[in-house]
């Protein structure tokens, strides 16, 4: 075990990657000798040279294109696009070519070795434009994986997983966590696995669900309210697509209550989904309505972030308001 | 760090470009002799059989298809007519092996690389033998074995994926390199300008084969670029470019040989712009008579690709009008049996419509399918294509 922040725990997850098998390539904006403007490409260029590891145009539905082009053709490409909010030039390639490759073709083709990386979420006083969770556009696209981690120790077996995984796979990575989460990652190759949510803490009386940077929010609320004597059963999704209905479900029995929480606007946002498949597979236990502690239906702001934001605060009146339902 | 050598100047200095001038590559002309000076490139016998036999096969399938579609057999249909000289001409200049990456009126690449009208038929209806297993619209064909990447409907979507798909052909070094066709049309999408950039940046085993064919549905040329053609936004990019006249297949197969050499020995991206005519309508739910006069189309019908190559073969006594003859009635035929035969085939089984989607089929997507299959086993009347599929006729399912 090594402690690293998330970014180095990434660095390691690519590195291993591109060591591991000559396909691998990693590719996007300022990725080469700079490292990314967030440095998570750090020294690959320099190990593993510019064929595999190198700076691409500033354009983002080319860097999606060439990624297709080049998964369908058998190699693996781990591209980068600098902020999730610039994903949405690609958004074509994503949402018709990448998540449509191997269902259109009747699998004669398909990109599944490919992975796009993007930084996403607020606290970084990124205003409008560097801060957005766009993963609800992208959840309704069937064919796609999307994946969070919430910690360095997750970050690299769930990049590792998602590389080696034989679908399409956006990984969004809480970029706030970047540098602020450290803790020990082992060595080596680890994967861990797609389309699981793990339960990270047991209780009975509410399930508390977020993913990525909200997952640190979540204990902050849930360690205040078990001081009223509520006990809450917290669970990180980490896949948003397709997700684990059966463990927030068997949680949701339970408990009878669930408080679910994201960074994005509530409208459409994937706590919608997530509360109306749970209220259809529960809807007999359930003790209070399922609550949604989200962004606000606005663009994300500059100056008043944190009033803007699902804090633990925020998370904790919910959790108490479901209590006293 | 800028990589601009251009001198400097001390007073206001602009320029429209209109010092470069691209000149069109002709060697064939309409009577089926060469223009003087122009040199026939290395087609022996059987591959010039195999270029026209395509090209007939393209016409044939196009007007029986088309004729089907006005009779109700077929929901939609695109043409390739016109354009089967700037089609199978270049893909004939490749390997059987480099991949081409189509927009959807290239038809004649499969045909010429052996695709069978059964093949072709069982896509057109979306019967159980369909590659595509019956998800896409007509003329979406795929090929892994022909390597002719599956047809995506949104517009020049391929365009960028060649780039990637010929870097990664660069790395495995084999020699190989992918071809992409659109119109003059897609080429104004984004992708284009990403797919070119980045192909002339990372040096990439890519050839830009643009079908100039006049029409972007019912937008003209003239309304989608200012400029002269397509071909000069090579330039920009720092690319080798080349026009040719798209209705001669001698002069395209000559500029596409002479693009995959560069593209695959030196790992240089070429652009070749096909100056042709799209006879057809765009679709068959398009009708051209609305935005464009006969006469216009006459005079094209005059410079009939398939004309002139058959008779250059005349002239070298390869083809005769008994010849002729035959094909067009053996190919006749053969495409209204087979069509006969991919109408009766059944649908695809009820499964293809979750599997594909991902590698397994997750959860979720297997609950829903057995809510449908629930329901359609109380409907079966509402459900005549998957009454007697075996996910419904099954004993002790759900």
């Amino acid at each position: 075990m090594a402690k690293m922040n998330m970014l180095q725990a990434i660095n390691d997850a690519l590195d291993i990657a591109m060591a591991g098998n000559d396909r691998v390539l990693c590719f996007g904006e300022d990725v080469g000798i700079f490292g990314g403007v967030f440095r998570a490409t750090s020294n690959l260029q320099q190990k593993y040279g510019k064929a595999r590891c190198f700076n691409t145009p500033l354009v983002e539905q080319g860097i999606v294109g060439f990624a297709n082009g080049l998964a369908a053709q058998g190699s693996i490409p781990v591209a980068e696009i600098q902020f999730a909010d610039y994903i949405f030039p690609a958004f074509d390639q994503i949402v018709n070519e990448s998540a449509k490759f191997r269902y259109r073709s009747g699998s004669l083709f398909d990109v599944g070795g490919l992975t796009i990386r993007a930084p996403y979420g607020g606290g970084i006083a990124g205003g409008l434009y560097h801060s957005q969770s766009p993963e609800a556009y992208f959840a309704h696209t069937p064919g796609l994986k999307i994946v969070v981690p919430r910690n360095p120790h997750q970050a690299k077996g769930l990049l590792l997983a998602s590389i080696h995984d034989p679908n399409p796979t956006l990984f969004f990575e809480p970029k706030r966590l970047y540098r602020a989460s450290v803790g020990e990652v082992p060595e080596g190759e680890y994967q861990l696995p797609l389309g699981e949510a793990e339960v990270l803490k047991e209780g009975k009386d509410v399930t508390v669900l977020g993913w990525g940077a909200q997952m640190e929010v979540i204990e902050k609320a849930v360690e205040k309210a078990e001081k009223d004597g509520i006990s809450c059963e917290v669970i990180d999704l980490r896949t948003i697509l397709p997700w684990d209905v059966e463990t927030v479900a068997d949680s949701v029995f339970k408990t009878g209550r669930l408080v679910v929480t994201h960074e994005a606007p509530l409208t459409g946002g994937f706590a919608s989904e997530i509360a109306a498949t749970i209220q259809e597979r529960c809807f007999l236990y359930l003790e209070s309505p399922i609550a949604r502690v989200t962004g606000m239906d606005t663009p994300f702001p500059l100056v008043l972030e944190k009033e803007y934001l699902p804090n633990d605060l925020k998370v904790y009146e919910a959790i108490r308001e479901s209590i006293e339902f | 760090m800028t990589t601009t050598k251009s001198k400097v100047v001390y007073s206001p200095s602009f320029t429209d470009g209109a010092e470069f001038h691209i000149p069109t590559f002709k060697l064939l002309k309409q009577d089926g002799s060469l223009y003087k000076g122009a040199k026939a490139p290395d087609i022996d016998k059987d591959k010039a059989l195999r270029i026209y036999r395509a090209m007939v096969m393209t016409r044939v399938l196009d007007e029986r298809m088309l004729a089907a579609q006005r009779q109700g057999r077929l929901s939609f249909y695109m043409q390739c007519t016109g354009e089967e000289a700037a089609v199978i001409g270049s893909t004939a200049a490749l390997d059987d092996t480099d991949m081409i990456m189509a927009q959807y009126r290239e038809q004649g690449s499969l045909a010429y690389r052996g695709y069978t009208i059964d093949e072709f038929m069982n896509q057109l209806f979306g019967n159980e033998l369909d590659y595509g297993k019956g998800r896409q619209m007509p003329v979406h064909y795929g090929s892994s074995n022909l390597h002719y990447m599956t047809i995506s409907s949104p517009l020049a979507t391929q365009i960028p994926q060649a780039t990637g798909y010929a870097y990664g052909q660069k790395l495995a070094g084999k020699g190989e390199c992918t071809i992409t066709y659109f119109g003059e049309g897609a080429a104004s999408e984004g992708d284009f300008h990403a797919a070119l950039n980045m192909a002339a940046v990372h040096r990439v085993p890519v050839i830009f084969f643009c079908r100039n064919n006049g029409y972007a549905i019912s937008t003209p040329a003239v309304e989608q670029f200012a400029a002269d053609g397509v071909a000069p936004r090579a330039y920009g990019y720092k690319m080798d470019v080349i026009r040719v006249d798209g209705n001669d297949v001698l002069a395209v197969y000559e500029a596409t040989r002479l693009a995959r050499k560069m593209a695959v020995e030196e790992n240089r991206p070429v652009l070749v712009e096909a100056m042709t005519y799209r006879l057809a309508a765009h679709s068959s739910s398009d009708d051209p008579s609305g935005y464009r006069s006969k006469d216009e189309e006459t005079a094209w019908r005059e410079k009939d690709p398939l004309l002139r190559m058959q008779r250059w073969m005349e002239k070298h006594k390869w083809w005769t009008e008994d010849d002729e003859k035959k094909i067009q009635e053996d190919l006749r035929r053969e495409v209204l049996e087979t069509m006969k035969r991919a109408q009766k085939r059944p649908p695809p089984p009820l499964e293809s419509l979750i599997t594909d989607v991902y590698d397994q089929v997750p959860p979720m997507l297997n609950a829903q399918f057995e809510k449908l299959k629930a329901h359609i086993r109380k409907y079966p009347d509402d459900y005549p294509k998957s009454a007697n599929d075996p996910a419904i006729t099954a004993k002790g399912g759900a």
